[in-house]
C-alpha cells in the first residue's frame, strides 16, 4: 500500500525540471477533472474555468487507495480550491494537498501551466 | 510559560486540551500530550458505530492538524512508563524524557477482566478500543456464536454488536438481573424479554468458573456445573482504572482502584499532579461516564488559568442506553432508596414497556426512575428531577402520557428554568442555547452543536436541543432555515423556485446570480437534481456537476470499475433478453447477479467499455435502469391475476405501466415502487416510496415507505381507486415531494418532517387543499413526455461517447484495476 502512495511526490512548490505536454485544453472538461498518464504515474488535472485556474494532483485517493480523484467533483471551501473523492467524499485542498474533512494523509500536488492551448504538468526528475 | 503534560489522549484528555486552548492565550502554556493508542482521541462513547463504518476518522474528536494548529505537541503511540516526581519529569517507552510544571493524568481505564481460568485463550476479547473492535470483527467472521460476560451497559452494547455480526449471542450476568446498577427487578425483567425477542439469550445468576478450549476457546463452564459452548467471548464485566503509573510513583490510590484526588482533582500527595476522567477517584467514587470527566477537565483548566472554579462534588449518573434496539434509561435515584419516596409503576407486558418514577412523599418532586421500552420522556423527566420542578397534579401523567386526545406536546420545555442543564456532557444550559438562537441568529441544530458543543458528547440531549430550537424559533417568530451549503444562502425549495421562475438552465448561471464561490460536492448534485426535475434535459451535458454515478451513468464500484443495470420493468423479461444479458456479460467478462430490485446487475466494467456494452444492450431493446441516479429505480411486481390463484388485478401489467411512466424521473433521493396483486402483498408495496395493493374495486395507494437502514412502513393515502385516478394521485404526490423535500431525504423522511403528516399530505394530494393539483399533474406530464434514455443518447453521440475514457492522453484503460476469482466469477481485488 505505501509503495503505491510513495509513487507520487509533491513538486508543486519546487522548480520543475521537466514540463510534460499532457493534452490540449479542449480535451479537458470545464469546471471538472480528467486523468493524465505520465510514465507509470496517474495525474488528476482540473480545469477551474470559473476562476481561470488549473490544478494537478495525484489520481490516487489515499483513503482506500482508489484511482479516482480525477473523477471527483471540484469546488471551493472558503477560498481554497478542493476536490471530493467520488468514493467516500473525502475532500482535499488542491493547493496544500491536505485532507479538509478528516485525517487522511496529504495528496501530492504538481505545478501546471497552459501554453498555446496545451496543458503542461511539471515534474522533478 | 507553564509546561503542562497530559498523559492519556482519550475523551477526557482531549477535552482538557480543547478547554485549555479556549481559555488561555497563545504562549501561556506549552502543552504536550502522550497517548498510547495509535490515533488521536476518538469518541469512545460511539465506539460501536465503528462496526458499521470502520472509519477511524469519523469517530475522531479532532484531526491531528487541530493539535498542530493550536501548538499542542501530540505524541500518539507513545506510552508513559514512569513519573519522576522529584525531578518533575516523565519517561516514555521510547526513552523520551520530558519535564513538566503541571501534570494531568487522564489515563482512563481498561476493561476489568475477572480472574477466570483461561482468559488468555484465543477468541477472548474485551471491548474498549478501536483495536479491540478490529480484533473482534476479524475473529467474528469465522465464528458462529459469542458470549458476553457482563449484562451491564457496556455488555449489552457488545451483545448488540455481536448479534449484528450475525453471531448467536449469549449474555452472561452474575447478578440476578440485567443492568443491576441502573434497573430494578421488574424493569430488568422487561428488558430481558425484549432482548430475548431480539434473539439474544440471557443467562442470569451465572458465575463463570472456567474457559474451555485447547489454545482457542470452545466454551464456558459455570459454578453451578452448567456448560455453554461458544466460539468467541467478550468480557465486559466492568472497568479498572489505569492507576499503575500513580502507584509506582507513590501517589495514593483507592482500594477499588483510581488515583485519589481532592475536590480540586489534585493529588493530596503532590499538588502539581491532577487526575481527571475515569482514572480519578473522588470521594471514593469512580465515574465511568464522559460527562463527569468533562466537568473535571473544565475544573482543572479553570484552576490552571487562575479562574474561579467550583469544587467537584459528585455528579449525576443518569444514563440512557443507546443502540440496542430497546429504549432503556435510568435517572436520578432509580430505586427510591436515597430518601423516603412513593413509587408509581406502569407496566405493559404485551408491548414490553416498563416505567417507574419515584416521587417525594408530598407528591411535589420527582426523585428518579426507570424507563424500559419507551424512553421518550427521559430528557424531560431528568430535567424535572435535576431542577426540582413542580409536578403536575396527577404525577402518573408523566409516565402514562396523554390518555385520550392529542399529545400534550413538549409538556414542560417552556417551564424549564434558564439554568436547567440540557447537555450534561458539555454543561450547556437552556439559557445558553436560547441566547445563541436569539442573539447569534442560529437556526440549525448543527450550528448549535458547533457553537455551544451541546449534543457533541454522548448525544443523548440532541432530541431535546432540537425541540428547544423549534420552540425558541417559534417564540421568536422565526422560520427554520436550511441553507444548502456555504455557496447558496437558500434552501433547496427556494432554489427550485428560482430555477423555475428565472428559467435557469445551468449550474453556472445559478451560482453566478444567486450564489458564491465555486460550489462543492453538496450543492452541485443538489442543483443538478433540481435542474433535471425541472427541465429534464440530458444530465450529462453538465457532467461535472453530477455525482460520479450520474456523471458516468453507472455505479462506481470498489476498485474503480462500474456496474451496468438495464431496466427490466416490473421484473418481467423474455428468454431472448435474458440470453442477451448473458452474452454481453460473457463477452465483457462481467460478474452477474440478480438484484434485490427484480433485475440483473452486471459488475466490473471499465469506464471505457461502458458505451460499447450499452450499445449492444440498446440494440437488443434494453434501456438505462437508472440504478445510478437519484431517480426512479424499480417498480416491483408480483405475478398477480394472470397466473396467481388469488390475484384480483393484473399486477405485472400495471407495474410495467407505472415503471415506464416514471422512468428517469429525477428526485431529491431515489424512488422505488411496487404493485401487489392482492392483499398477500408479495411485492412488498408497503415498504416502498409508493406502493399499490390490488383490491376487488381497484387499488389501495400507500406512500412514504422504505427499507434501508431505517425501515418505515408506507402509509395508506387512499383506498379503492381505479387505475387512472391512482396514477393521477401518484403524479401529484411525486411532484409535491420533488418540489418540497430537502436534498437526499427519502419520502419517509420528508413525511416525518412534514407538518400535519399523512393527513396533511392527503389533503394536498387527494383533496387539492392548496389548489396546486393541476400544476403538479402538468409538470409530471412534461417529465413523462420529455423522457429519453440517457444511454441511447450517449451511444449515438460521438462527443458524449468520448467522455468515457480513463486517460485523456492515452487509450489504455486504468492499469491499476485488479480482480480475483470467486465461485467461478470475478470480483474486485480487496482494498
Ligand atoms: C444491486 C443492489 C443489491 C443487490 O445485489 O441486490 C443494490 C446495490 C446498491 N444499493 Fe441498494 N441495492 C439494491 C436493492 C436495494 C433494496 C431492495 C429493494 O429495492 O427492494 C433496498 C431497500 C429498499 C429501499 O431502498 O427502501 C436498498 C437500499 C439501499 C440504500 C438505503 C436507502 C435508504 O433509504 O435507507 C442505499 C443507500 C442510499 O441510497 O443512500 C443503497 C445503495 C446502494 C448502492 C447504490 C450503493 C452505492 O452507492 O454504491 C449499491 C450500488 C450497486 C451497484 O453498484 O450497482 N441501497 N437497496 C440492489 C439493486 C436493486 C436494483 O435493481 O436497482
Ligand atoms: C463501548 C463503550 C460505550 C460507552 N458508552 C458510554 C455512554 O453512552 N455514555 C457515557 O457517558 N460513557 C460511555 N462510555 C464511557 C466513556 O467512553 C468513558 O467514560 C470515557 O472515554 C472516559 O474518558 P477518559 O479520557 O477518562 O478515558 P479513555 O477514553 O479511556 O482515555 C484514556 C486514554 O489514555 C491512554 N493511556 C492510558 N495509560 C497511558 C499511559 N501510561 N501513557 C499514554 N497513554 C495512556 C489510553 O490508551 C486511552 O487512550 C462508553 C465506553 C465504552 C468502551
Ligand atoms: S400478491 Fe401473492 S397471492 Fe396475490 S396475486 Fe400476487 S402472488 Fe398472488
Ligand atoms: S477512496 Fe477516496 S474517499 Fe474513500
Amino acid at each position: 500500500m505505501s509503495a503505491k502512495l510513495e509513487k507520487n511526490q509533491t513538486t508543486a512548490n519546487s522548480q520543475p525540471t521537466t514540463w510534460f505536454k499532457a493534452a490540449p485544453v479542449s480535451a479537458l472538461p470545464e469546471n471538472g477533472g480528467a486523468c493524465i498518464k505520465y510514465k507509470d504515474l496517474q495525474i488528476a488535472v482540473y480545469n477551474f474555468s470559473r476562476r481561470n485556474e488549473w490544478y494537478a494532483c495525484q489520481n490516487l485517493c489515499p483513503h482506500k487507495m482508489q484511482m479516482a480523484l480525477s473523477r471527483g467533483m471540484i469546488g471551493s471551501q472558503g477560498d481554497e480550491p478542493k476536490v471530493a473523492c467520488p468514493f467516500h467524499k473525502k475532500t482535499f485542498s488542491l493547493k496544500s494537498g491536505k485532507n479538509l474533512n478528516g485525517d487522511t494523509c496529504d495528496i501530492a500536488t504538481y505545478p501546471i501551466k497552459v501554453e498555446d492551448g496545451y496543458v503542461y504538468i511539471g515534474f522533478e526528475e | 510559560m507553564t509546561r503542562v503534560i497530559v498523559i492519556g489522549n482519550g475523551m477526557v484528555g482531549y477535552k482538557f486540551c480543547e478547554k485549555l486552548v479556549a481559555a488561555s492565550s497563545k504562549g501561556d502554556f506549552q502543552l504536550t500530550v502522550f497517548g498510547e493508542e495509535p490515533w488521536p482521541a476518538y469518541d469512545r462513547v460511539h465506539l460501536s458505530s465503528y462496526f458499521t463504518g470502520s472509519d477511524v476518522d469519523a469517530l475522531s474528536l479532532a484531526p491531528r492538524s487541530w493539535y498542530e494548529e493550536n501548538g499542542i505537541d501530540l505524541r500518539t503511540n507513545e506510552l508513559i512508563v514512569s513519573i519522576d516526581r522529584k525531578l518533575k519529569q516523565v519517561l516514555s517507552h521510547t526513552g523520551k524524557v520530558m519535564a513538566y510544571d503541571k501534570l494531568i493524568l487522564a489515563t482512563g481505564s481498561g476493561a476489568f477482566v475477572p480472574p477466570i481460568g483461561g482468559v488468555e485463550k484465543k477468541g477472548v476479547f474485551v471491548y474498549r478500543t478501536i483495536e479491540d473492535l478490529d480484533a473482534i470483527m476479524a475473529f467474528g467472521k469465522k465464528a458462529r456464536s459469542a458470549a458476553i460476560i457482563g449484562g451491564g451497559l457496556l455488555g449489552l452494547e457488545a451483545a448488540k454488536a455481536t448479534m449484528d455480526m450475525g453471531l448467536n449471542t449469549h449474555v452472561i450476568e452474575f447478578a440476578p438481573r440485567l443492568m443491576p446498577r441502573q434497573l430494578d427487578a421488574a424493569g430488568a425483567a422487561v428488558l430481558k424479554s425484549r432482548l430475548e425477542e431480539l434473539g439474544i439469550a440471557i443467562h442470569l445468576n451465572k458465575n463463570t468458573r472456567k474457559i474451555h478450549g485447547n489454545g482457542k476457546l470452545t466454551g464456558l463452564e459455570f459454578a453451578d456445573g452448567a456448560d455453554l459452548s461458544v466460539d468467541m467471548l467478550v468480557i465486559s464485566a466492568g472497568i479498572k482504572p489505569r492507576d499503575e503509573l500513580a502507584k509506582t510513583c507513590g501517589l495514593p490510590t483507592a482500594a477499588r482502584g483510581g488515583i485519589i484526588v481532592n475536590q480540586n482533582l489534585q493529588s493530596e500527595a503532590d499538588d502539581n499532579i491532577f487526575a481527571i476522567g475515569e482514572v480519578a477517584s473522588c470521594q471514593n467514587m469512580i465515574y465511568g461516564l464522559v460527562a463527569p470527566g468533562y466537568e473535571m477537565a473544565s475544573q482543572v483548566v479553570n484552576q490552571l488559568c487562575g479562574k474561579t472554579s467550583r469544587p467537584f462534588l459528585g455528579f449525576d449518573m443518569s444514563t440512557k442506553l443507546k443502540l440496542i434496539g430497546v429504549d432503556v434509561a435510568s435517572f436520578g435515584d432509580p430505586f427510591g432508596e436515597s430518601a423516603p419516596s412513593r413509587t408509581i409503576v406502569y407496566e405493559n407486558k404485551r408491548s414490553g414497556i416498563y416505567k417507574r418514577i419515584n416521587i417525594s412523599p408530598d407528591g411535589k418532586r420527582l426523585l428518579g426512575g426507570v424507563l424500559v421500552g419507551d424512553a421518550q420522556a427521559y430528557g424531560m423527566l431528568l430535567q424535572m428531577t435535576q431542577n426540582s420542578m413542580p409536578l403536575p397534579p396527577n404525577p402518573e401523567d408523566l409516565i402514562l402520557g396523554s390518555r385520550g386526545g392529542k399529545e400534550s406536546g413538549g409538556a414542560g420545555l417552556e417551564g424549564l428554568p434558564a439554568e436547567a442543564q440540557i447537555c450534561s456532557c458539555e454543561n450547556v444550559t437552556k439559557g445558553d442555547i436560547c441566547k445563541l438562537i436569539e442573539n447569534e441568529g442560529l437556526s440549525h441544530v448543527e450550528e448549535i452543536k458547533s457553537c455551544s458543543k451541546a449534543g457533541t458528547g454522548c448525544g443523548g440531549c440532541v432530541p431535546m436541543v432540537n425541540d428547544l430550537l423549534k420552540m425558541q424559533l417559534k417564540t421568536l417568530g422565526r422560520q427554520v432555515k436550511n441553507n444548502l451549503c456555504e455557496h447558496f444562502p437558500y434552501t433547496r425549495q427556494e432554489l427550485l423556485d428560482l430555477v423555475k421562475v428565472r428559467e435557469i438552465k445551468t449550474f453556472d448561471q445559478l451560482i453566478d446570480q444567486f450564489g458564491q464561490g465555486d460550489g462543492c460536492e453538496i450543492c452541485k448534485p443538489a442543483v443538478a437534481s433540481i435542474l433535471a426535475s425541472t427541465w429534464n434535459e440530458l444530465i450529462i451535458r453538465q457532467d461535472t456537476i453530477q455525482d460520479t454515478n450520474d456523471r458516468y451513468l453507472a455505479n462506481i464500484q470498489r476498485g474503480g470499475t462500474y456496474s451496468v443495470v438495464p431496466r427490466i420493468p416490473g421484473g418481467e423479461i423474455t428468454p431472448d433478453k435474458l440470453i442477451v444479458i448473458g452474452q454481453v456479460a460473457k463477452k465483457y467478462g462481467l460478474y452477474t447477479k440478480v438484484t434485490g430490485g427484480q433485475r440483473i446487475d452486471m459488475f466490473g466494467a471499465r469506464v471505457d467499455q461502458l458505451p460499447d456494452i450499452w450499445e449492444e444492450l440498446i440494440v437488443a431493446g434494453f434501456e438505462s435502469g437508472h440504478a445510478y441516479g437519484k431517480s426512479l429505480r424499480t417498480v416491483k411486481s408480483c405475478v398477480g391475476s394472470t397466473w396467481c390463484r388469488y390475484g384480483v388485478q393484473d399486477a405485472v401489467s400495471f407495474g410495467i405501466r407505472v415503471e415506464e411512466r416514471y422512468r428517469g424521473l429525477r428526485s431529491p433521493h431515489k424512488l422505488k415502487g411496487a404493485v401487489s396483486g392482492c392483499i398477500r402483498e408479495c411485492a412488498e408495496a408497503q415498504s416502498k416510496d409508493f406502493g399499490l395493493i390490488a383490491t376487488e374495486k381497484g387499488w389501495n395507494l400507500y406512500v412514504c415507505g422504505n427499507g434501508g437502514s431505517k425501515p418505515q412502513h408506507a402509509r395508506l393515502l387512499i383506498n379503492d381507486v381505479d387505475s387512472e385516478t391512482v396514477l393521477k394521485y401518484i403524479d401529484r404526490f411525486l411532484m409535491f415531494y420533488i418540489r418540497t423535500a430537502e436534498p437526499l431525504n427519502r419520502t419517509a423522511t420528508w413525511l416525518n418532517k412534514l407538518e400535519g403528516g399523512i393527513d396533511y399530505l392527503r389533503e394536498v394530494v387527494v383533496n387539492d387543499s392548496l389548489g396546486i393539483a393541476e400544476t403538479l399533474e402538468r409538470e409530471m406530464e412534461f417529465m413523462i413526455q420529455t423522457y429519453a434514455c440517457e444511454w441511447k443518447e450517449v451511444v449515438n453521440n460521438p462527443q458524449l461517447r468520448a467522455k468515457f475514457k480513463h486517460f485523456v492522453n492515452d487509450d489504455e484503460g486504468d492499469p491499476s484495476i485488479a480482480f480475483q476469482e470467486m465461485r467461478g466469477q470475478k470480483i474486485p481485488a480487496s482494498w
